[in-house]
């Protein structure tokens, strides 16, 4: 019994009902083969792969730097591709 | 209150007295009188829900899904081409654990079109995970909303549940029923108190993504909890037969089958055919048994062992077919007696389909062909029809 005196309820049923946030526990890094590697002499710092990365997890850290989270990232080159200065390249991962 | 009424107007109020917040459905051959009703039952303020207009099946139960989601109480009905419609979404409602109740009014599939009954719309739906009822005459159609409510939304179930009723046979005669009061449903089924809804209060993710490192986990989950939902079937028959007094057998009913040598084995309304048959097949001594399946989906594997247990001869009506394999309940009791002590041969006997009606002609036909060793058959064909190709 619960402080309301009502019987404790079972569990939402596994993974389908769950708790808001699924997508940050959801680790999306391991789907890829790919990563970016940045040339930071090619860099101008304009922000265009922060903003197209379809998963949100290239990070502007300052002028002419910048982080890929690669725990998120898939690898889908879409940064790379959109790089108009071609500092972007897709590297392959080994793990 | 007793009364004379169709058994589609039947299922709409009780449905009615289930208290949905939310109805949405499409109209079509044979299911129409019931949305129909429910509709006028909402516009005249006799129900207090929501009638959700739509565009199609696969509409109307998005609608539900959403209704449920939300934190209501929802309710569709359909048949055969709007079930084919609708099954994308029935496979998600299923999956996504929301509980509700649709009608699964019995029509034949096309094509040739055909707007008569057989039971091919519902059977294809099986595996979806949805609870099947398949009831036999009016007053159980009705009272099996009833409890189909009470079973779905069991917090040990979580599963809609498909109330299969024959198109026509049933929705479009008129019976002699006991419609039940408020108060009594009221005391029976109460109010809706969903374990999970979409609330910014209290925020839930319904139907989250599932990779392969944790899909096989909930698959799994669905398939022990609508095994287990057997148990929550007998218990709701039990608590509904305390309540209303009416009983119609839990997971199956056996008829006469304790001496019987022969038992047929059939889902809806044939069995009340069947059941008048076997007496008159009894009293020229020929010891035949009925079993009749009410509860298809989860399947009461021991109980139909059990049942079956004594019996030297199973004949399995189908009101269905797998094109290109045979009858999908008959394949369900072989493999059910496969291993057992005693394994008694089990004729499939395909009947009925698009609204071919079953008489007792068609019954001794059945028998004679099972006696004479046929394992797989179509019954009742027109034979000058097929001579004739």
């Amino acid at each position: 019994m619960t402080a309301t005196g009502k019987k404790p309820r079972r569990k939402p049923p596994l993974g389908i009902v769950t708790r808001p946030g699924s997508s940050l526990r959801n680790k999306t890094g391991p789907w890829g083969i790919l990563r970016p590697a940045f040339d930071w002499e090619k860099c101008t710092g304009c922000n265009t792969c922060e903003s197209i990365c379809p998963e949100g997890c290239i990070r502007h850290l300052e002028k002419k730097q910048y982080e890929a989270d690669y725990e998120y990232c898939k690898g889908c080159g879409m940064c790379a591709a959109a790089c108009p200065f071609d500092a972007i390249a897709m590297k392959e991962e080994r793990r | 209150m007793r009364k004379m009424i169709e058994g589609s107007r039947a299922v709409a109020e009780a449905v009615g007295l289930c208290r949905p917040g939310v109805i949405s459905a499409y109209p079509i051959t044979p299911q129409t009188h019931i949305v129909e009703e429910l509709s006028q039952l909402v516009a005249d303020g006799d129900i207090d829900a929501e009638y959700v207009l739509v565009e199609s099946e696969h509409s109307a139960a998005s609608v539900c899904l959403g209704a449920v989601a939300a934190g209501s109480r929802a309710y569709s009905a359909t048949t055969s081409q709007g079930m084919m419609l609708m099954a994308e979404v029935l496979y998600n409602i299923a999956g996504m654990r929301m509980p509700m109740v649709i009608t699964g009014v019995n029509r034949a599939l096309s094509a040739p079109l055909s707007i008569w009954n057989d039971q091919q719309d519902t059977m294809a739906i099986r595996d979806s995970g949805w609870i099947q009822l398949y009831a036999e005459d009016n007053q159980e159609a009705l009272d099996m909303h009833i409890q189909a409510y009470k079973i779905s939304e069991n917090d040990r179930v979580l599963l809609p549940v498909m109330v299969c009723m024959d198109g026509f046979v049933l929705t479009h005669t008129y019976e002699t029923v006991d419609m039940p009061t408020q108060e009594q449903v009221d005391a029976f089924l109460p109010a809706y108190d969903p374990l999970y809804k979409l609330d910014p209060q209290d925020p839930y993710t319904l139907g989250a993504f599932a990779g392969p490192e944790m899909y096989q986990e909930m698959r799994y989950q669905l398939q022990q909890e609508a095994l287990g939902a057997k148990e929550v079937v007998k218990e709701v028959a039990r608590d509904f037969q305390a309540a209303f007094g009416r009983w119609y057998g839990d997971l199956l009913e056996t008829y006469r089958c304790d001496d019987a040598e022969t038992v047929f084995v059939a889902m809806g309304s044939v069995i009340g055919t069947l059941k008048d048959w076997a007496d008159m097949r009894r009293e020229q001594g020929d010891k035949i048994g009925v079993l009749k399946l009410r509860c298809f989906r989860p399947f009461p594997l021991d109980e139909i062992r059990t049942a079956l247990a004594q019996a030297r001869r199973v004949v399995v009506l189908e009101k269905a077919v797998s094109v290109g394999a045979y009858g999908i309940l008959a394949a369900e009791i072989r493999a059910a007696l496969y291993g057992q002590a005693k394994t008694p041969p089990v004729h499939c006997a395909v009947v009925g389909l698009g609204g071919r009606d079953i008489t007792f002609e068609t019954l001794d036909e059945v028998r004679q062909r099972a006696d004479a060793g046929e394992a797989d058959f179509f019954a009742g064909l027109r034979r000058e029809l097929l001579e004739a190709m």
